[in-house]
């Protein structure tokens, strides 16, 4: 069967740097798959090439949703790659300041909706139930992640963790089959990265969703993960189970740093 | 009450600007003898003003920051609360409706034509508000919209007799054809630069109504343009007033109710989004370039149906009438009153339009009063005189 998500040689050039050096990574479906590597390695900019942020310089970016033919992402704006199927959240979290913690959900509802300007002036009961529909969607996706007791909170206005868990039921309601999340633990105690260890899980195998996140916690790394990415400088160094890389001398070295290099 | 930091700080305050204002507020030549007058005095009131200025300003900065300490929540604006409260709700807004209804049979036709003015702006803050406050594009040449409008309306009567309740319609889809034709090239630019592209828009519409001649009439503007007529009825001078009260009053009522549901429909959101974070915005799959362009339009949309008022009100339109002032005039309302909330806005443009109306002695300081109530504002209540609220949605408790 095709992976769901197949990148060939990505290569991606800021100036003369190399943030990305033909990178092959492919998820399959129904997988966690985790891509991980030390600061700077060039996993954000990953994820900003696939959804459409940065143009990428070289290679190629193929998505096969389920049920549908293989599609080109290259080339596509970012909110179309949304449309397409493939949702992500923020290292640096990026919620809807001025908006209550349902409307924030209810944005990621936006692209599955259809009344425009007139029928929002107007209020046809397509609009109405429309609107109806996607209130409730979108109360039933913060009940799923368990920030239904802030339904009605400025969205700034949580805790961190919240925030973070928000971002997810965010990406969630744009109906993707691909999650990308970028750094979901960082700043979360460990009871917060216990109950996102679950909830990843539980996403998996209830939302029929497939995974691929970038994490620095190794634990939670090599306890959800399927298949590992190993990235370092712009280049992918390895891939394989939580085992295969944990024993890989070339990933040991990436995290430890080069004893040549620090004589 | 007063801490000693404080005191000393605003005594060199008040130090230096004895010596910055020295120049303007000490010296003065007389030119016809040529002599210099030094008007001592003059510097020891600046002194003692901004002593004291700076010492209560000083003192409200401190009072803000430990009112934020005390609850990290903004308690919700007076306005909102009466309009939440079921009770209060209904009487509120009759008492309000009685008050706009007899306002123009109890006040004189000054008041009411003063009044008909500040609605206008009522009407051109909240067709800005969607740009500006909601989808958070700076747009500098609001006015130009506003222009279309009026010509619009005076040249479709001068030549060919169209009414003003036919016009209305048809200003509307000439402004947002102004709108879409502007906006397409110029929404690719971000922040600033968009500013200075539609600022400069602005000033060319005004610029070649002024020198057409031929079209628009050049300076010496256009006159004669008719009040809107009641079924074929023109009333007199008079009644005519109270009429495009009415007209104004119920165009207000239309803008506020299809701003409120727009606010809160799925153009609406994203707008916010848009302004809140764009990129964001994108990858929740909102296509940035169309819902700016959606904004833009309306806007423009409700500026050209202001316009046809403001003609039909004053019966005579020239370039004069749509200068940069005016586009910062409505920015002004917006800001000061709240970006982003309608009530804000109206309010907004009740105090900015009637209050140097009614102070005649700050109108001719106008801007500089703008300025000042601009940078009070921005320091005291960064999110305008009534911010806006959120909707808040029910929901029964599904589980436990
Ligand atoms: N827009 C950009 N312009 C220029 N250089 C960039 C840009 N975005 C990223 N880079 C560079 O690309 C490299 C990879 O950055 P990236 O953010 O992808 O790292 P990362 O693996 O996500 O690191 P971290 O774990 O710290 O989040 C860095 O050297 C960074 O400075
Ligand atoms: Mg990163």
């Amino acid at each position: 069967m095709e992976p769901i998500l197949n990148v060939k040689n990505l290569t991606m050039n800021f100036g003369g740097l190399k943030a990305l050096d033909t990178v092959n990574i492919a998820v399959e479906k129904g997988q966690i798959a985790a891509l991980i590597g030390p600061n700077g390695a060039g996993k954000t900019t990953f994820f900003n090439c696939i959804t459409g942020i940065y143009e990428v310089s070289e290679g190629r970016m193929e998505i096969t949703p389920p049920g549908k033919s293989t599609q080109e992402l290259k080339g596509l704006k970012t909110n179309v790659v949304t449309e397409r199927g493939l949702a992500r959240t923020f290292q640096n979290i990026r919620l809807f300041e001025g908006m209550t913690v349902l409307e924030n959900v209810m944005i990621g509802r936006h692209c599955r909706l259809k009344s425009g300007i007139f029928s929002a002036m107007l209020r046809p009961s397509s609009q109405k139930d429309e609107e109806k529909k996607a209130v409730n969607d979108s109360y039933k996706i913060l009940e799923k992640i368990g920030l239904e007791q802030y339904v009605n909170e400025m969205a700034v206005n949580l805790p961190y963790g919240a925030q973070r868990r928000l971002e997810i039921a965010r990406a969630l309601a744009t109906d993707p089959f691909l999650l990308l999340l970028d750094e979901p633990a960082a700043g979360m105690n460990p009871q917060e990265t216990k109950e996102l260890d679950d909830l990843i899980i539980w996403l998996r195998d209830n939302e029929n969703l497939s995974i691929l996140l970038i994490e620095h916690d190794m634990k939670l790394v090599m306890s959800l993960s399927d298949n590992i990415h190993v990235v370092d400088y712009g280049k992918k160094i390895a891939e394989g189970t939580p085992e295969e890389v944990k024993s890989n001398p070339d990933v040991i070295k990436a995290y430890l740093g080069d004893e040549s290099e620090d004589a | 009450m007063v801490t000693k930091k404080e005191i000393k700080l605003s005594f060199f305050i008040g130090l230096w600007f004895m010596v910055l204002t020295f120049p303007i507020m000490v010296i003065k030549v007389n030119t016809i003898t040529n002599t210099v007058i030094f008007r001592w005095p003059n510097l020891l009131w600046v002194g003692i003003v901004c002593f004291f200025a700076s010492l209560i300003w000083n003192y409200l900065l401190r009072m803000k920051e430990e009112k934020k300490k005390a609850d990290t929540k903004d308690d919700i604006p007076i306005v909102h609360r009466l309009l939440q409260n079921e009770k209060f709700k209904i009487p509120f807004l009759a008492a309000l409706a009685i008050f706009f209804l007899l306002y123009p049979f109890v006040f004189s036709m000054y008041h009411t034509s003063i009044l008909i003015s500040a609605l206008i702006y009522v009407m051109l803050g909240l067709g800005l508000n969607i740009v500006v406050g909601l989808a958070g594009l700076l747009d500098l040449g609001y006015v130009a919209f506003y222009a279309v409008g009026a010509y619009t309306y005076a040249l479709l009567n001068l030549h060919f007799g169209i009414s003003f309740w036919v016009v209305l319609p048809i200003s509307a889809v000439f402004g947002a054809i102004a709108g879409t034709l502007l906006g397409y090239p110029v929404l690719r630019l971000r922040g600033d630069y968009l500013a200075i592209v539609t600022l400069g828009f602005g000033e060319i519409i005004r610029i070649v109504l002024e020198n057409w001649d031929d079209f628009s009439n050049g300076p010496r503007g256009i006159g004669n343009i008719p009040a809107p007529s009641f079924f074929g009825h023109q009333f007199g001078q008079h009644d005519s007033v109270i009429y495009i009260y009415f007209i104004v009053i119920g165009l207000v009522l239309m803008t506020i109710f299809f701003v409120n549901r727009l606010e809160n429909s799925r153009i609406g959101r994203a707008w916010i989004a848009l302004r809140d974070d764009e990129i964001a915005c994108q990858a929740m799959g909102i296509d940035k370039f169309k819902t700016k362009l959606t904004a833009f339009t309306l806007g423009a949309t409700w500026a050209a149906l202001g316009g046809v008022v403001f003609a039909a009100k004053t019966s005579f339109i020239n370039p004069m009438s749509f200068t940069i002032w005016e586009s910062i005039t409505i920015l002004c309302v917006v800001v000061i009153g709240g970006m982003g909330s309608a009530i804000g806005v109206i309010a907004g443009a009740l105090v900015l339009i009637l209050l140097p109306e009614y102070l005649r002695a700050v109108a001719e300081y106008r801007m500089l009063v703008f300025g000042a109530l601009q940078v009070i504002v921005m320091v005291f209540k960064p999110e305008g005189l009534i911010r806006s609220v959120r909707k808040i949605y029910k929901f029964k408790k599904v589980k436990e």
